[in-house]
């Protein structure tokens, strides 16, 4: 079990036949993803990586029956990406996409909430499920089957944890890259519950960052619903107030939204949390020991 | 990126938010002519830096006369202006903006800024003008009226009717208040603004409303759109090397640490620097080279952190996922090449190809590249190497 997407999930590509759709799609393949095609307007008709490409995404629906579609297109077009995805039926939207204008995601975010659509990102490594489908950009090899749910603001702190997890012993069930944008998708409080009701998935690593409350959100939903152990790390206890620290939302404004409130929220829930992302590794061998 | 209050106010005459009448000087004669342009017996001579706090810091000065203002200017001018959002090393100031004397009966608050919970801007007012936001929403939150707008409908009479109630306002002074916050949101919402902050708005005499100050900062993502906005930039207000760092593709903020650190992704690279501490360490800075780190970029990055006479051990933490580790390797060798690098240098490298990477390393033998197997042990190798051992 794993959640969100597995070997079955058909997925399209929004970008498919430009330079990073490209590269990114054909990994994805050769990752065992199903992509059973691509959308690029006025390419129609043509074929890619062995694959159908369609004008639109509506079209692309109806032909391949996909349900989940990777965002690649450049930043200025990604809300009219993702907003023609949730309208032409779309479940999940992955945005890889870094750089799209904050009001162009608010609109697009509640137009595919209207729609029924979720998303994940944008500005995003993606989503992968061990060994059956990976969608995003995140180097595959080092997620191996596991027990172990996955949550993270960023990227390569994704790749940090999941490695530390699999040295350990231990593996990944699903890892879902949210993305460190002011405005993203589905975010700790959507996700936690999957995991929870996930049988597969024994254990949750949540990595967050400075900025914004999702973390202090989190923290009341884990109190409160989650009953697998949990074990959180945030970034950027170290950085200076006022500064953005390379992710547009990793900013601390008018004191709020520090590491160390998001911390003292998450062990107040009974989290475990860690003050170096080094200790991930060990400390989900400590939980999953006393289980 | 962030605008002086001369700029912004610019923007709202544009869009019919009021503001006293200025005119920006960049020497204490033009001041002086601005003045007279203004006409009146009262004038406000102030400092423009990109730093809120300026009155209390002596950049914020009222003239009583033509000779005054020019005084008052020469003094401001050239002044190296300490606050509290400036840091202690202040900021130079360049012009001044000789602005028209208010008659102020009652000050206010009005800003506009993402409500990252809601997903929709909010506009907040408070009764409490002149003072710290931050400070009024930790003493007195209940001070502060926070109406968030749906961009779907846009700004109703009933958000505008909200405000005014809550701020207490008469009768007579909700209509104008009400076009003063719909114009405002609107200068929002068409510029991509980040944040608009007006502190104090004030009331006058004669019942008007008017932007005292104005303070913008822009959506840096968008600014591709907003071609007028990008060339309000002042570079001369941004540090440096940040500025540097950015055009070779790094995300690069000072600190005042010791250990250099060169990280790839934003998160990983706080990461390394909470683990700095952690350990007993000082990050210098916070750098992420980005997702492919090349030889070019690392030199780069070598050259930006060793401008800084603090730093006495570098920790190269990459985590190599498409990016392979042994070119990373390389990469490392060839920028040490480039760049006299004269403190030690630890380098972390996992990911894709890591072994290879380490052999690429052993073997290259550079007496002050240490290899590291870990995140831990990077920066307790580092800790160390900063205090000499």
């Amino acid at each position: 079990m794993s959640i969100l997407v597995n070997k079955d999930t058909k997925v399209i590509v929004q970008g498919f036949t430009g330079k990073e759709g490209s590269f990114h799609a054909e990994q994805c393949m050769a990752y065992g993803t199903k992509i059973v095609g691509g959308v690029t307007p006025n390419k129609g008709g043509t074929e890619h990586l062995g694959q159908p490409v369609f004008n639109t995404v509506r079209e692309a629906v109806a032909q391949t029956g996909a349900t989940v579609s990777m965002i690649f297109v450049p930043p200025a077009f990604v809300a009219d990406a993702v907003m023609e995805a949730a309208d032409a039926g779309i479940e999940l939207a992955v945005i890889i996409t870094e750089g799209a204008p904050v009001r162009d995601m608010q609109a697009a975010k509640a137009f595919a909430v209207k729609h029924g659509m979720m998303t994940i990102g944008p500005n995003c490594p993606g989503i992968i499920t061990a060994e059956e489908c990976k969608i995003g950009i995140m180097p595959g090899m080092i997620f191996k089957k596991g027990n172990v749910g996955l949550i993270s603001k960023s990227g390569t702190l994704t790749y940090e944890g999941a490695n530390q997890v699999c040295k350990e012993g231990f593996g990944i069930t699903t890892a879902v890259g949210i993305g460190g944008d002011p405005i993203i998708g589905l975010s700790y409080k959507q996700l936690l519950p999957m995991f929870e009701a996930d049988p597969e998935t024994e254990a949750i690593v949540m990595i967050g960052e400075i900025g914004g409350d999702l973390e202090i959100q989190a923290a009341a939903y884990i109190k409160e619903h989650i009953t697998k152990p949990v074990v959180a790390f945030i970034a950027g206890q170290t950085a200076p107030a006022g500064k953005r620290m390379g992710h547009a939302g990793a900013i601390v404004s008018g004191g709020a939204g520090t590491a160390a409130e998001k911390m003292a929220a998450l062990t107040a829930a009974g989290v475990r949390v860690v003050v170096s992302p080094a200790e991930i590794g060990k400390a989900i061998a400590e939980v999953l020991a006393k289980k | 990126m962030n605008i002086h209050e001369y700029q912004a106010k610019q923007i709202f005459a544009k869009y019919g938010v009021p503001t006293p009448r200025g005119i920006i000087a960049n020497t204490p004669s033009q001041a002086m002519t601005n003045a007279q342009e203004l006409g009146g017996k009262v004038w406000v001579v102030k400092a423009q830096i990109h730093a809120g706090g300026r009155g209390l810091g002596g950049g914020v000065k009222l003239a009583r006369s033509l000779d005054e203002v020019k005084t008052l200017a020469s003094e401001i001018l050239g002044m190296t202006l300490v606050t509290h959002q400036t840091g202690p090393e202040g900021k130079l100031v360049q012009k001044v903006y000789i602005e028209e004397g208010a008659d102020i009966k009652d000050e206010l608050y009005l800003g506009v800024v993402l409500d990252r919970a809601k997903e929709m801007p909010v506009i907040m007012a408070s009764t409490e003008g002149g003072m710290a936001i931050e400070d009024v929403a930790h003493n007195t939150p209940e001070k502060i009226i926070k109406v968030a707008v749906d961009p779907a409908i846009g700004f109703q009479a009933f958000h505008g009717r909200e405000l005014a109630f809550g701020l207490g306002l008469a009768k007579e002074e909700q209509g104008k208040f009400i076009k003063f916050a719909a114009a405002l949101y609107k200068v929002y919402m068409e510029n991509d603004a980040e944040m608009i902050e007006i502190n104090p708005l004030i009331k006058t005499g004669s019942g008007d409303f008017l932007a005292l100050d104005g303070k913008m900062s822009f959506d840096d993502s968008a600014l591709g759109r907003h071609p007028e906005i990008e060339d309000m930039r002042d570079i001369s207000e941004e540090d440096a090397d940040e500025r540097e760092a950015s055009r070779y593709g790094l995300s690069y903020i000072s600190l005042d640490g010791e250990i250099g650190c060169m990280v790839n992704g934003a998160g990983l690279a706080m990461g390394t620097m909470d683990t700095i501490n952690y350990m007993g360490g000082t990050p210098a800075n916070f750098l992420d080279v980005g997702g492919s780190a090349n030889a070019e970029t690392v030199a780069k990055g070598f050259q930006i952190i060793l401008k800084n006479p603090n730093v006495k051990a570098i920790f190269v933490n990459i985590f190599g996922g498409i990016v392979r580790c042994d070119r990373i390797a390389n990469g490392i060798l060839e920028a040490t090449k480039l760049v006299d690098v004269h403190v030690p240098v630890i380098v972390r490298l996992d990911g894709t190809n890591a072994p290879e990477a380490a052999e690429i390393l052993k073997n290259a033998n550079i007496a002050n590249v240490i290899v590291a197997s870990d995140l831990a042990d990077g920066a307790a190798k580092a800790v160390r190497a900063a205090k000499g051992e």
